[in-house]
């Protein structure tokens, strides 16, 4: 019990320090980078030491959580047991003692809050976390009557279901506390978390060894060809290695941040960090104007959808009054145990089966007039008594069902403009300008995953109408993506665009309800396209270009990054023997493909989304083996090109060997051990069942379940639809590529609208340049000429009006006070002149004068006072 | 009343004090030597020394000697007192202006004239 007690606290620090490194290793370089050794070389050390650290660390708790936890193989055809079982357990029994538990764990989750104590900020907030009850508690409740004990997620166990749900969250500081809000760094741990931790920690260190032998350009001095000053000259710049990886380290803390973030503001916070280290690591070269521009436009984009985002906050928060994920337990005054549901308890509340309702919040808040009618007419706490009473009603009157679909697409606004959704897609493309191990590690591993996790996180509280805003919008996004990766000729483009496809799918497959699927596509994706950018790297770093025409042939120069490569590319089209054995892209395409075409089965209506996804999957196999024949088969293009091509360095093919290896294996299963399985057991509360809704948006749809998915049929279907539509793509590409049996500059004349469609890239920018940056400069240009015809007139009317007031005011003081002072100095000056003849400098003069003058006083004198002097 | 019949009062004295003060302005205006200068200013601080002596008398003003009063004496003491002071500096600044202008002439020292 005291293991299980304290396995919330030993995650939370764990995976806390392991979040902490590198943001120490971020102010050390910040601070004495470039004192670090010569040119700050040994910055890279301290940032891949840190980063290293933190993996050791996230693979520690992993250890922990897996021993803890062991993962199980989820029998998934028996979904439909939930839910009948679950009577009106009381909700927050398990709260006030372990006393409702029967034996085992279930005591200690909820015993330890009292007897452990985390860190915490000033105000006493308490950590929450709790492990759930096993399933010999929750047995024995059922045994006893007492209803199936559905508990939150956060503080309690659930009962119903034969798989754990174990989720440890809680405050490590309190940074603003009010009744309605409570803003705070906490966490959010389960199995998703340690997960991702893993994985982002892993492909991290790779990527910073990978970086020590990339970036070494940056040890000296740097001329940089495309720059060219106005003097004519190439810019000639001192090498900033160490300020490369004190942003990598500053963005590993910020996706950590993300990750292990337990509410939705510290989210926002560390979504807005992430942002601000992109637009650091894209415009690295900043004196490149494609550079800066990538930078920016990237920024501003994600802006558009942080827009969306906000008010998706603000619904939850306006209405609900907490952002966080997990339960809050405190302790009141009196010493009881004060439980503040978090999101999900709200919106998938434990009494219902943790089925989704519109919260109450959201329903009071919908029906504000019938409240404000209600407290009118009678006092506070009646009134209070009175809404309670009505709002199950309210709530079936479809009350509030609007603001809860606000909310996500809010939250889901924001994952498009990080995750680089179409209509939002046009930033990531432009971000290939940033140096290729970011590329690699922000831009297509984890960054841009960071839309996919949080609509992942978030996913309980959406709505049907909402999951299939966010289905067509990956299906849509993964089309595109995927037609503009055909034409592509810049290989790091190709990838980009590639990247942009797979967060299609992996969005689609959370939109039509295949939970597991979508993440397990995040982790394997994450593994083979960061192997992908890598190799794409050595190539470029080989080559000094990033056109693929102008390779060719390099298999035999470049075998590592050749090998390795094609590892990634039979990765991330699913390579693999149907139903025996794959590379890890295989499995978690499958998923998605099979809860596709459940979804189709399901909902016929919505047939296009399987459509593209499997067509999807042909064009990804072209567009990939294409970008491979054309770069390492064949002869050399570019016979310039082809003289300096060299393999990287050691240092930079270890982590791409490293990271192929997982690329094929990430995807297996030993028994139970599995990144599925582990999924799985994170899998929200609710989310297993099947869900029907809709209407606001959308007609009517059903969000099948999840298991359903793994039926024989559909795992046959979609697992012999993914293998062919990849084996014809490849074999295409190898038509066009290798065999030569179609000249691709032929079919590219033939089809030259749709060719020049395509390399235009569906015309995004030109579109979005004509709706809103033409409009926006043409408004600038209005407020310009206001600024300056009009603003600008009449205050340089008032300038010239005080000026001439000035003037009146000069003429005045110069003349009239000036005059008077120097008439007075005149007169003094003048009486002077006249004295001073009296100065004659003769001393008998002067006795002469004094005599004289008492004379004369004396005589005066006596004259005056004559009676008075002479009388004796 | 006849100064030449009557006993010697003070009225006497007085005369005396007026034809040394007399003596000594009519000198300093009329010598142009700087030692003149002062042997005038000497003649007159000596003729109102000889007032207060005068004045000061008891036995001049012709009362009892009840009173001893000596102020007058007091006072014609400390005008000694200055005029040695005086001539002490007045000699110094003298001897500096002969060092400078090789003269005495006071009317040469008209430095100081507006």
């Amino acid at each position: 019990m005291e293991v299980q007690s304290d396995l919330g606290a030993t995650l939370s620090t764990l995976l806390g320090l392991a979040w902490l490194i590198p943001l120490g290793s971020f102010a050390a370089i910040l601070f004495f980078g470039p004192k670090m050794g010569p040119h700050g070389r040994n910055s890279a050390w301290v940032a891949t030491a840190a980063i290293g650290a933190s993996f050791a660390l996230s693979l520690f708790a992993f250890g922990t959580w897996m021993v803890a936890h062991p993962p199980q193989v989820v029998d998934h055809h028996g979904a439909e047991h939930h839910g009948a079982e679950h009577g009106e357990g009381e909700h927050h029994d398990g709260a006030h003692g372990g006393d409702d538990h029967g034996s085992g764990h279930g005591d200690a989750g909820h015993e330890e809050h009292s007897s452990w104590s985390p860190p915490r900020g000033s105000g006493g907030v308490p950590a929450t976390f709790a492990r759930f009850a096993d399933d010999a508690a929750a047995a024995e409740q059922h045994a006893a009557g007492e209803g199936g004990h559905e508990h939150d997620d956060a503080a309690h166990a659930t009962a119903g279901h034969s798989s754990e749900r174990p989720a440890y969250s809680g405050d490590w500081y309190s940074l603003y506390r009010s009744p309605t809000l409570v803003l705070s760094i906490g966490w959010y741990i389960d199995s998703l978390t340690v997960l991702l931790f893993v994985v982002v920690t892993f492909i991290a260190t790779c990527i910073h060894v990978y970086a020590t032998g990339y970036m070494h350009d940056e040890l000296h001095d740097i001329t940089d060809h495309e720059v060219t000053l106005a003097s004519g000259g190439h810019l000639h710049r001192p090498g900033r290695y160490s300020r490369f990886f004190q942003g990598l380290s500053l963005f590993c803390f910020s996706m950590l941040g993300i990750v292990i973030a337990g509410n939705l503001a510290m989210v926002f916070v560390f979504w807005e960090l992430v942002g601000i280290c992109s637009w650091f690591l894209i415009g690295f070269s900043f004196e490149r104007t494609s550079a800066s521009t990538a930078a920016n436009k990237a920024f501003i984009v994600n802006r558009v959808g942080d827009f969306g985002m906000l008010i998706g906050l603000m619904a939850l928060w306006g209405s609900l009054g907490t952002l966080h994920f997990g339960d809050t337990v405190s302790v009141d005054a009196d010493g009881h145990q004060v439980v503040q549901p978090g999101l999900f308890s709200l919106v998938r509340p434990a009494e219902n089966g943790h089925a989704l309702q519109v919260p109450d919040g959201m329903v009071v808040a919908a029906a504000s007039d019938r409240v404000a009618s209600i407290a009118a007419g009678s006092s506070a706490e009646a009134a209070a008594a009175e809404v309670a009473g009505e709002v199950s009603e309210w709530r079936a009157m479809g009350m509030g069902n609007w603001l809860l679909v606000v909310a996500g697409l809010g939250i889901f606004c924001g994952c498009m403009g990080k995750s680089a959704q179409v209509p939002l897609h046009v930033w990531l493309p432009d971000a290939m300008e940033g140096p290729t191990p970011v590329s690699a590690l922000v831009h297509s591993a984890t960054m841009v995953a960071a839309g996919v996790y949080l609509t992942g996180r978030f996913y309980p509280v959406l709505t049907p109408d909402v999951l299939v805003v966010i289905a067509y919008i990956g299906a849509i996004t993964l089309f595109i993506a995927a037609t503009i990766a055909l034409v592509c000729t810049d290989i790091k483009r190709v990838l980009a665009y590639s990247t942009v496809s797979q967060l299609g799918y992996m969005m689609l497959a959370l939109g039509v309800g295949g939970w597991v699927a979508g993440l397990f596509h995040l982790v394997t994706h994450a593994f083979f396209k960061s192997l992908l950018f890598m190799c794409s790297g050595s190539v470029i770093h080989a080559c000094h270009t990033n056109d693929m025409r102008r390779m060719g042939g390099l298999l035999k120069k470049m075998p590592y990054t050749g090998w390795t490569m094609l590892a990634g590319c039979l990765a991330i089209i699913g390579a693999g023997v149907p139903f025996v054995i794959g590379f890890s892209g295989y499995y978690s395409k499958d998923s998605i493909l099979a809860q596709a075409l459940l979804f189709r089965q399901v909902n016929p209506s919505h047939a296009v989304l399987w459509y593209a996804a499997a067509g999807g999957a042909a064009l990804t196999a072209f567009y990939m083996f294409r970008l491979w024949f054309m770069t390492f088969l064949g002869e050399p293009r570019d016979e310039h090109v082809a003289e300096h091509v060299h393999e990287s360095p050691a240092v930079m093919t270890a982590p791409l060997v490293v990271l192929s290896v997982m690329a094929v294996i990430a995807g297996w299963s030993l028994g139970p051990l599995g990144v599925a399985n582990l999924l799985e057991q994170a899998r929200p509360l609710g989310t297993a069942d099947g869900l029907t809704g809709g209407g606001l948006l959308t007609a009517a749809v059903t969000v099948p379940a999840e298991a359903a998915s793994h039926a024989d049929s559909i795992h046959f279907t979609a697992t012999i639809t993914a293998f062919a539509t990849a084996a014809a793509g490849v074999l295409l590409a190898a038509a066009f590529y290798v065999w030569r049996l179609v000249n691709p500059a032929a079919i590219a004349t033939v089809l030259r609208p749709v060719h020049t469609f395509l390399e235009n890239k569906w015309y995004f920018d030109e579109i979005y340049d004509w709706i809103f940056v033409k409009p926006a400069h043409g408004i600038a240009a209005l407020a310009s000429a206001n600024d300056r015809g009009i603003i600008d007139s009449i205050i340089h009317f008032f300038a010239w009006a005080s000026r001439q007031l000035a003037a009146v005011d000069a003429w005045m003081d110069r003349v009239l006070v000036d005059g008077l002072v120097n008439v007075l100095a005149a007169a003094t000056w003048s009486t002077g002149l006249r004295l001073r003849s009296i100065q004659t400098g003769r001393l008998r003069q002067y006795v002469m004068f004094i005599v004289v003058g008492t004379v004369a006083i004396f005589l005066l004198v006596s004259m005056m006072f004559s009676t008075t002097v002479a009388s004796p | 009343m006849n100064l030449l019949s009557d006993p010697v009062g003070v009225s006497h004295y007085l005369i005396v004090g007026a034809i040394l003060f007399t003596t000594g302005i009519v000198c300093m205006v009329v010598k142009r030597n700087a030692l003149g200068v002062l042997m005038g200013i000497e003649l007159v601080l000596n003729g109102a020394n000889v007032n207060f002596v005068a004045f000061g008398s008891p036995v001049l003003r012709g009362e009892q000697a009840s009173i001893l009063g000596l102020d007058g004496q007091l006072m014609a003491l400390f005008v000694i007192l200055l005029a040695a002071a005086e001539a002490a500096v007045a000699l110094a600044i003298t001897l500096n202006f002969y060092n400078n202008h090789a003269t005495v002439d006071v009317d040469r020292a008209d430095d100081l004239k507006g």
